[in-house]
């Protein structure tokens, strides 16, 4: 079974794994050539690099269809005075550490769950990752329609074991975190998978010394499972963050950020500023966007492997 | 016997759960696609009293002339050309970082991490694609999906490289084949089994995007499946029925993937996995 890289992973062992190279070099044209990078070089820097460093001049200016004038941090002193984009701003770290942290625990039970000896594993496992690849335009539509305050199976259901159902994602309170609970449902099966992988790769002879010495399922879990499974919980934690934080196209479908920006995230945000023909705004929001993603991701990532290699 | 309850009552209960939360929703989906609109408007999870299931299809393909139709058309032509160029690119990139020590690697790897991580500028993008001439053209998506999956892909073709044994590389080249052919003819069939874990991840991620068709090609004429299925929300609030046809035809691709792929699916989301 593969393992599981993060990315801060190959990031940290300084450039990846580096082969041996033969002696002999200079008089041979080396049969690697470097050239075999340009192609998709080209798609990379002219797509991806050109504008990601051209987003950071863009943002510092009042820019429409016809003309770009430089006002300087302007858009961003207006990003965090403005109460919608605020909101924005905010939701995003709701959003994404609700939704990474319920994946965490969630993945982690169900994974190891499905790694213990029960009917039907095969199955289980099938419907719970199903979701992950269905489109989340479609999750989003069918989820709409499920929460309808008015009559909604979810909400029909819930009455008839005799609760009163939220109005899920028409109450200002609780829109972004219905759209968060729909995300973990869509995106646990992936975590659990992971968890799973993790799994496999613990070595049984652990379990069998733990038996000898009369442990117990708990300390089990809680000393063999859980810190053998740490890189599993890396993986899952830098992927579901990159992901919360990023999120767009569910609370796009589900919510359009309503009511009002109650949901909205800076995704949403940057949208809706590009439709409103506000470019430099949208862009100074995908900068704000950029250094959050960045100021979390790096260093965490930094950090939980760093502290895995203690151990 | 404690391990024999476990077995049978643990997981009867997770079948049932697991029924509930998770199969229940799609079968929603068949059962309400399946109704006529009267019937459909009430949302109950209730088998169709009168099942007109291949009309509502037929309806929902002909709508507006056809439009999902072609967009049908224009996501698998989407998601075949940009995978394939993804495929082959991402592959040249990944074998050469493993197999040749440069100055470039460092500088390779980084940019490879930089584009799992960080969010794409969208608004520069489309200025970008709008000085080339392809702002709001198959060609530009297409060529956008490739700049922002080429990461995935290199980062499972190198650790895949790694697994060949450099031998075959030198007695091909004492056979005298040149870089080209060294790569397209020997290392390239040897790398089949990542190659299609990447295709299925890559394809099934691409013909499900949503964002980058509604950034880079908007508007109705070309749209691909998901920016159609997104717009007929707003067109049929009231046709539920018409609106889940459509959500079933646009889950039926990856559910095919699924069943026929289901490993490779699992194996290259959870190894080299960054995906969001």
């Amino acid at each position: 079974m593969t393992t599981a890289t993060a990315p801060g992973r190959t990031s940290t062992s300084s450039g990846g794994p580096t082969p041996p190279q033969p002696a002999r070099r200079g008089r041979m044209k080396s049969p690697y050539p470097t050239w075999f990078f340009i192609p998709a070089g080209v798609f990379y820097v002219v797509l991806f690099l050109v504008p990601t460093v051209a987003s950071f001049y863009f943002s510092l200016t009042r820019w429409t269809l016809f003309d770009v004038e430089f006002i300087g941090f302007d858009n961003f002193v207006r990003f965090f005075q403005e109460p919608q984009l605020v909101t924005g701003f905010v939701n995003t770290f709701i959003y994404a550490f609700v939704t990474s942290g319920s994946k965490v625990v969630l993945g982690l039970l169900l994974g190891v769950f499905l790694s213990s000896q029960i009917v039907a594993r095969g199955f289980l496992r099938a419907t719970i990752f199903f979701p992950v690849l269905v489109s989340t335009i479609g999750v989003g539509i069918l989820f709409e329609v499920l929460m309808d305050p008015f009559g909604g199976p979810i909400n029909e259901a819930l009455a008839a074991i005799g609760i009163e159902g939220p109005a899920w994602l028409t109450d200002p309170s609780l829109a972004l975190l219905s759209v968060a609970l729909v995300d973990v449902w869509k995106g646990v099966g992936l975590a659990t998978l992971i968890y799973i992988a993790g799994m496999v790769a613990i070595p049984q002879e652990y379990f069998e010394a733990a038996k000898v010495d009369g442990a117990s399922a708990w300390k089990n879990f809680r000393h063999i499972t859980l810190p053998l499974l740490r890189p599993a919980t890396v993986t899952v934690v830098l992927l579901s963050l990159i992901g919360g934080l990023r999120s767009f196209d569910l609370i796009w479908a589900m919510t359009g950020g309503g009511p009002g920006f109650t949901s909205d995230v800076l995704a949403s945000v940057i949208y809706k500023q590009y439709q409103a023909g506000f470019f430099g705004l949208s862009t100074a929001g995908n900068v704000v966007l950029f250094v959050v993603v960045a100021a979390i991701i790096f260093p965490l990532s930094w950090w939980l492997n760093r502290k895995g290699d203690d151990q | 016997m404690r391990g024999l309850g476990w077995k049978w009552g643990g997981g009867i209960l997770a079948i049932v759960i697991a029924l509930v939360v998770f199969v229940v929703p799609f079968v929603f989906i068949v059962f309400t696609a399946g109704k006529t609109q009267a019937e459909a408007a009430a949302l109950e999870f209730s088998w169709p009293t009168e099942w007109v299931f291949f009309e509502n299809i037929a309806t929902v393909l002909q709508t507006r002339d056809f439009l999902l139709v072609r967009a049908f058309l224009n996501s698998a032509i989407l998601t075949t050309v940009a995978v394939a160029v993804m495929v082959v690119l991402g592959a040249m990139v990944g074998y050469v970082l493993q197999r040749r020590r440069s100055r470039w690697n460092p500088l390779v790897n980084t940019l490879v991490l930089a584009g799992l991580i960080i969010p794409p500028a969208v608004v520069p993008t489309i200025w970008v694609l709008q000085g080339l001439g392809l702002f709001k053209t198959l060609v530009g998506l297409i060529a956008v999906h490739v700049a922002f999956g080429l990461s995935f892909c290199i980062l499972l073709f190198r650790a895949f490289v790694a697994t060949i044994p450099r031998e075959l590389d030198e007695a091909a080249i004492i056979d005298g084949a040149g870089p080209v052919k060294l790569f397209f003819r020997v290392v390239f069939p040897l790398l089949r089994s990542v190659i299609v874990t990447v295709i299925v991840v890559q394809a099934v991620f691409v013909f499900n995007d949503f964002t980058y068709a509604l950034y880079f090609l908007p508007g109705d004429e070309n749209a691909t499946v998901q920016l159609t299925t997104f717009n007929y929300i707003s067109q049929s609030v009231s046709s539920f029925n018409l609106l889940f046809a459509d959500v079933l035809l646009i889950t039926i691709p990856p559910l095919i993937m699924y069943i026929f792929f289901q490993r490779q699916i699992v194996a290259g989301m959870t190894s080299g996995a960054v995906k969001g």
